[in-house]
């Protein structure tokens, strides 16, 4: 049994981000997953999300619930990563000033995707955009 | 882990109530649903918030307590309650006359709990100071938020503050004070008189200890709507001795930041248990990361909000802050070190344990087939959330019907459509609707409960 959802994110869509990952949240507690697990995935995927909204231009969250597993792909159209290995260095950052001083953008961004997540692949083409893959295990 | 039937104070009047879809709208845990004409309250999600009183137009709903009469099992009968109490009287009624009062109900001692609250203060701190690991600290002082997050939010029970609340402080305070006086602990019965329905669930089914401090708890209302008969123009005697370690920062306490201003590191205070509900979303995501402490109580304006109080709470608010400056500041207090580590070593509250209120099956792999089967029938639902099935919403109807609560047909718009495609009878329509809103509900009646609700 597989469950899958879909959710569509808008760049610059401040007021909004954090909106799938607490669906997400409440689908995980609904299932019954560990309180601390939950929480891993809530916030690498509340990270991942907030980097669409502060970087590109839209995307779109795909995520599969499976009895032993969450999978949450992240597609997205923007600037891409140059720099992928200088992009997960803690406290690296390339968000505009507008963003910083709305709070985000401090680089911890990947680098607590990373902590928060079981497996971690990202890959990215400059001018088209980014593509997290993240795994928890419960 | 899993806490199985809790007690409750709230209950519901099936004489009163009629049915309608008020409290179940306004329940922050959708713990409510219409069954047969009569509002049913699920006893694992329901919180004792009292918002659905507040929202009831018919007033259905009660508040279990003790009877006043009980007192009187007691030489010396202590009276303990919150400073709220006091801001309900109009301005012209002083301290003493309302102290008078209470003991002219029989009690032989009357004290505000928030006292002496500098020893709640070093406890909290220090608690602070032992855990830096758990941050944000969260009070303990609102039961219904500390159920909340218990069933809700089962990743920050452990952040929850390990120190009891105020009536606990008072209790063990003044139980130590008759002690040195004289008096034997089995003949003092301390009885607290408390603002809502959380706190007298509180006291009746603690959480995270193992039995209340207090020997009964009195609903406030019912207290104030005595004193108001017996309250005299001119008191007759001074009851300060009750109030020697009141302060204003004691008095403060039960509003909104009356425990944050207090907490000298970074700290929020928020009041109204959906803006709690919305700040405990943000807390489990760490979008909040540099609070070291959150005061959250349940009630607007904090206790002066309680369900229990007469009065208007902003009133409440402002009589007790014109109080408090009466009074000196809690540092200046000088308290009875005598007895400070006994009344301390009482206030440690046990960890928190969540129970699981949300979970659509145990067996992660039938909640998966359950999801899915949700997800199947949201399609099928009209997103009006009329809560006209006597469920919350469409979301909450589903829910209800992959865990065997609900049926399709419940929802009174899918059969409006069946019966429009001939796939249902009338009769059957008919029938389905009085199963949720009890036989006759629908008879044109003029003189129906509930009916000259303005809604405003």
């Amino acid at each position: 049994m597989v469950i899958e959802q879909t959710y569509f994110i808008r760049g610059g869509d401040f007021s909004h981000a954090g909106d799938a990952s607490s669906k997400v949240k409440k689908l995980l507690k609904q299932l019954g997953v560990d309180a601390r697990k939950i929480k891993n995935i809530v916030i690498a995927l509340y990270e991942a999300e907030v980097n669409i909204v502060a970087h590109a231009w839209e995307g779109m969250i795909r995520i599969s619930i499976e009895a032993d597993r969450i999978s949450c792909t992240l597609e997205d159209k923007g600037p891409g990563i140059e720099d992928i290995g200088q992009a997960m260095v803690e406290g690296y950052s390339t968000a505009s000033k507008e963003v910083r001083e709305m709070g985000f953008g401090a680089g911890m961004g990947l680098s607590n995707i990373k902590r928060n997540t079981d497996v971690l692949e990202i890959t990215s083409e400059v001018g088209v955009g980014t593509k997290v893959y993240m795994v928890n295990y419960f | 882990m899993f806490k199985g039937k809790k007690y409750h104070a709230l209950r519901v009047d099936p004489n009163k109530c009629f049915g309608c879809v008020h409290c179940i709208k306004v329940c922050p845990t959708e713990a409510i649903r219409v069954k047969n004409g009569l509002a049913v309250v699920d006893d694992l999600r329901c919180v004792d918030c009292g918002n659905c009183m507040r929202a009831c137009p018919v007033d259905a709903f009660y508040i279990i307590q003790d009877d006043l009469s009980k007192i009187h099992d007691y030489k010396y009968r202590v009276a303990l309650f919150p400073s709220v109490m006091i801001g309900q009287f109009p301005e012209s009624i002083t301290d003493d006359q309302i102290y008078w009062a209470i003991m002219q109900l029989g009690f032989t001692h009357v004290y505000e709990v928030e006292q002496p609250i500098s020893w709640l203060v070093d406890l909290m701190l220090d608690h602070h100071v032992r855990n830096p690991e758990k941050k944000p600290l969260i009070s303990s002082f609102c039961p219904a938020i500390v159920r909340l997050i218990q069933i809700k939010y089962p990743s920050l029970v452990d952040n929850i503050m390990q120190v009891k609340a105020p009536h606990d402080l008072a209790a063990a305070f003044v139980s130590e004070t008759l002690v040195k006086q004289g008096a034997s602990p089995e003949e003092t019965g301390l009885f607290y008189i408390a603002p809502c329905s959380a706190k007298i669930a509180a006291v009746k089914d603690p959480v995270g200890e193992k039995e209340s401090s207090v020997n009964g708890v009195i609903n406030m209302n019912e207290l104030y709507n005595r004193v108001m008969k017996v309250i005299a123009s001119h008191p007759k005697a001074e009851f300060t001795g009750f109030r020697d370690y009141l302060s204003r920062e004691g008095i403060l306490w039960p509003l909104t930041r009356g425990e944050a201003r207090l907490f000298k590191r970074r700290s929020m205070a928020v009041d109204g248990i959906h803006n709690v509900v919305r700040i405990l979303e943000k807390i489990e995501t760490e979008e909040i990361p540099d609070v070291d402490f959150l005061e959250l109580r349940s009630c607007d304006q904090g206790c002066a909000g309680g369900i229990l109080l007469s009065g208007n709470r902003f009133m409440n608010v402002e009589r007790l802050a014109r109080r408090s400056r009466r009074y000196p500041r809690y540092s200046e207090v000088v308290n009875d070190n005598s007895i400070v580590d006994a009344v301390k070593a009482t206030l440690h509250l046990e960890e928190v344990v969540a129970s699981r209120a949300f979970e659509l099956d145990p067996d992660r792999g039938k909640a998966l087939e359950k999801m899915a089967k949700l997800e199947r029938i949201i399609c099928q639902l009209p997103a009006i959330d009329c809560a006209a099935c006597g469920a919350p919403n469409c979301h909450a109807l589903a829910e209800d019907m992959v865990l065997g609560k609900a049926k399709m047909s419940d929802c009174v718009h899918l059969q409006q459509q069946w019966q429009h495609q001939g796939k249902m009878t009338n009769e059957r329509a008919f029938n389905n609707l009085e199963k949720i809103w009890g036989r006759g509900r629908f008879e044109a009646d003029c003189k129906k409960r509930g009916a000259r609700n303005e809604g405003f």
